[in-house]
Formats: structure tokens, C-alpha cells, sequence
């Protein structure tokens, strides 16, 4: 097992518009630990994501991975958000080989093999339009596969998968953390792995 | 460079695919230059003579069509949040982009204006200067729109508040860019002075344009 960084998040405080959504929330992550934050509607879950991601800055506080340069910290960052970042027009294929080439970084698996890993390995060259929510779901899984990055950053991740799509998740997510990667997922259902669980209090 | 390269082969693929609208621009335009002489009259002297700045028009309100669209899709699907997180700077992705939306819209009308602008009376050397300073002055037109697109790319049918947003922007373009296509056509300014600062105002907007439509982009909530 090889040792990825830790991800330490201190005295963070996030605002949404006008409403303070939680402050002085700290913790670490460790290499090969996952976090569930969960919490109702609205509390703040994917605000905390999108912080974590660098898209959003906090109102206080630091995040930092250990190891890693603050610029290039994104770099290291796999955000996968409630929008599937799938072009319609083009192919599962043509999708995946562009954020491999994009995302850039050290080589992951090819299109084709990371198709396979979501059971998606029949239909790479059907445009993404044609697919269904939960097919959608899985090509966008399969882009976290083509470029490794250490954290993933995952909003609802089982959203729209079926029972079988979401063990496979479960499985993909198990061979990240055991190869040293960190996981932080917003979610309402249990994660499927080991997780450490970070509650956002929301007020209705 | 090979991210680049990615970038700009998947902008040119989903322009060229159904529904990208690539050949809208183009249409667009005929469209204008053709109701033109319907609406002035016959008179060929008067039609060479605002020919160029016709074809000018013309091709603003054609470049200015698509480009609420320059940020739009990306920032609906959620590729916007993950080109920001690449390897390439948030600018280079920006200067890509603007790149290949020229190519698909802005290049086609310098290809068909000469050929349009034979509808207008307009002659030969005329014809040619048309052409020429559409080519200097149009990657000026999506560069600073592209600035335009990124301060409403969150916003709510921002179509046409950046359409008021970029025009007055794009007053200099066209002044220097239909002189430069009279003066080929004859005239006391030789062709090159406006010409030249044409080709400036399209290299100032290239040095200043990406950052200003990146720390908008970087901005968007």
C-alpha cells in the first residue's frame, strides 16, 4: 500500500450568500480513509465540497494537502459534482479520452478499460446523450479512473445507480482507499465503505 | 500542449456534431447582406459604396450569435468546475476556446465575405479589403466577447445583456476595421494605417482579454 497525502482542514468556516452555513470545522484525513458528510437539505454539504475542490473560497480557514503546493492543490483533486461534465454530442469514449488528456497527470487506465471497471464496456461509442441517468453516472465515475488523483471529492455519488451499479462503486471506491487515496462524499445513504462521518447541522 | 490540443479537437467536434450550430453564424449573415439592398433600392453607386461597412456589420451581428454559448455549455454540465481544476491555466483554456470558436465562426465569414460582398456592388480590390480586415479585426470581436460571455455565463437568458454588455466594446474594431476595408477600395488613407491598428486592437485584446474573462469565470458562484 503506498502512502498518498493527508488532507487537513482547519478552523474552516463557509458562507453561502448571506447565511453562515458552519464555522470552525476542522479535521484531517488520513491516507486510505474515507469521510461521509451527511446532514439535511441545504446544510451545507456541497458548499463544503466545492471549498475543498478550491472553486469556492472560504470565508475563514485553510485547506491543504500534505506535500502537495497550495497553487497546484487542485491538481491533486478529483470533484465529481451533481453535473456529470459529459459533452452530449460526443461518445462515452471521446469524453473520457479528453479529460484523460486534460485532467493530465500521471497515466490511469485507458477509456476502454475504465468503461469496463463501470460495466459500461459495450457502449463506448454511443453518444452521451443517448444514455441513461445511471449509465450517465457511471461514465463520469469512469473519468476519476483515466487520471488518478489522490482525493475525490464525490457530491451523492449513488445518485440514479442501480443496486449492482452501486456495489461496483462500493468496490472502486475500496481499491482507491486501499491504494492510498482519500475519499470525502456528500451523501444520504451509507458510503458502502469504512467512513468516518462529518454531521453539517442545517437549520430548516 | 497536448491538453491544448485535447481542448481545442473536442471544441471543433461539438461545433461540427448535430446541434453545435456551426454553420448558423454563416446563414446569419447572408441573411443580412441579402435584405440589404431590398431595403436601400437598386442603386448600385450607393451599394459599393457602404458595401464594406454593411459586410462590417453584418459579421459583428453574426460573431455576436453564438457567443453566449462560449461558456454556457460548460458551465451547465459542470466541465467548467473541472477545466478549472486541470493542468492548463484557466486562461490558456480560455484562449483555446476563443481560438476555436473563431475558427467555426469568425473564419467562415472572412472565407464567404468576399463572395457575399459581390452582392453589394463591391469590387475587387474592395472585395479583397473586405476579407483582409475581417481576418485582422474579427479575432478582436470574440475576444472581447468572450469576456462578455464569462461575466454572464451564470446568469439567466444573459444573451442579450451581453450583447449591450460587448457592443460599445466592439465601437473601435469597427471603425478601424471598415475604414481599413474602404480605404482598399480607394480613398486618400492608404490601406495600411487602419489596417495596422486593427491588427493591434485584435493583439491587445488577445494580451488582455483571457485574464479578464478568467478572473470572471473564477468569480462565478
Amino acid at each position: 500500500m503506498t502512502r498518498g497525502p493527508r488532507l487537513l482542514v482547519e478552523n474552516l468556516a463557509l458562507v453561502r450568500g448571506t447565511r453562515r452555513l458552519a464555522q470552525g470545522l476542522s479535521f484531517a484525513l488520513e491516507s486510505g480513509q474515507a469521510l461521509s458528510i451527511t446532514g439535511p437539505n441545504g446544510a451545507g454539504k456541497s458548499t463544503l465540497l466545492r471549498v475543498l475542490a478550491g472553486l469556492l473560497a472560504p470565508a475563514a480557514g485553510t485547506v491543504s494537502l500534505s506535500g502537495v503546493d497550495p497553487q497546484e492543490m487542485a491538481q491533486h483533486i478529483h470533484y465529481a459534482g451533481h453535473a456529470e461534465a459529459l459533452k452530449n454530442a460526443l461518445t462515452a469514449r471521446e469524453n473520457l479520452q479528453f479529460w484523460s488528456a486534460l485532467l493530465g497527470g500521471p497515466a490511469g487506465l485507458t477509456p476502454q478499460q475504465a468503461l469496463e471497471r463501470v460495466n459500461l464496456a459495450h457502449l463506448p461509442d454511443l453518444p452521451v446523450s443517448y444514455l441513461s441517468a445511471g449509465q450517465r453516472r457511471r461514465v463520469a465515475l469512469a473519468r476519476l479512473l483515466v487520471a488518478p488523483r489522490p482525493l475525490w471529492l464525490m457530491d451523492e455519488p449513488s445518485t440514479a445507480l442501480d443496486t449492482a451499479a452501486q456495489a461496483r462503486l462500493a468496490e472502486l471506491m475500496e481499491a482507491h482507499l486501499s491504494g492510498g487515496g482519500l475519499i470525502v462524499a456528500a451523501t444520504h445513504s451509507p458510503l458502502g465503505v469504512p467512513a468516518g462521518e462529518l454531521m453539517l447541522g442545517g437549520r430548516p | 500542449m497536448s491538453a491544448a490540443l485535447a481542448l481545442f479537437k473536442r471544441e471543433l467536434r461539438i461545433a461540427s456534431r448535430a446541434g453545435g450550430g456551426g454553420a448558423m453564424g454563416v446563414v446569419f449573415f447572408l441573411i443580412l447582406i441579402t435584405i440589404v439592398p431590398f431595403a436601400i433600392g437598386p442603386d448600385l453607386n450607393l451599394l459599393s459604396r457602404i458595401g464594406p461597412a454593411i459586410l462590417w456589420i453584418a459579421a459583428l451581428l453574426a460573431m455576436l450569435l453564438g457567443l453566449d454559448r462560449l461558456f454556457l455549455g460548460d458551465h451547465e454540465d459542470g466541465s467548467l468546475d473541472l477545466l478549472q481544476m486541470g493542468a492548463l491555466p484557466l486562461e490558456v483554456v480560455i484562449v483555446v476556446k476563443c481560438l476555436a470558436h473563431w475558427a467555426v465562426t469568425g473564419l467562415p465569414l472572412v472565407i464567404v465575405a468576399p463572395l457575399f460582398g459581390l452582392m453589394l456592388a463591391v469590387e475587387g480590390d474592395g472585395l479583397a479589403g473586405v476579407a483582409a480586415s475581417l481576418l485582422a479585426g474579427t479575432p478582436a470581436l470574440t475576444l472581447i466577447g468572450a469576456i462578455g460571455a464569462a461575466l454572464t455565463v451564470s446568469l439567466r437568458r444573459g444573451g442579450l445583456l451581453l450583447a449591450i454588455l460587448v457592443l460599445p466594446f466592439t465601437v473601435p474594431v469597427l471603425i478601424f476595421g471598415v475604414s481599413a476595408a474602404s480605404a482598399a477600395s480607394g480613398g486618400t488613407v492608404p490601406f495600411a494605417t487602419p489596417f495596422l491598428i486593427l491588427c493591434a486592437l485584435s493583439l491587445a485584446a488577445l494580451a488582455l482579454a483571457p485574464f479578464a474573462a478568467a478572473a470572471a469565470l473564477r468569480s462565478r458562484d
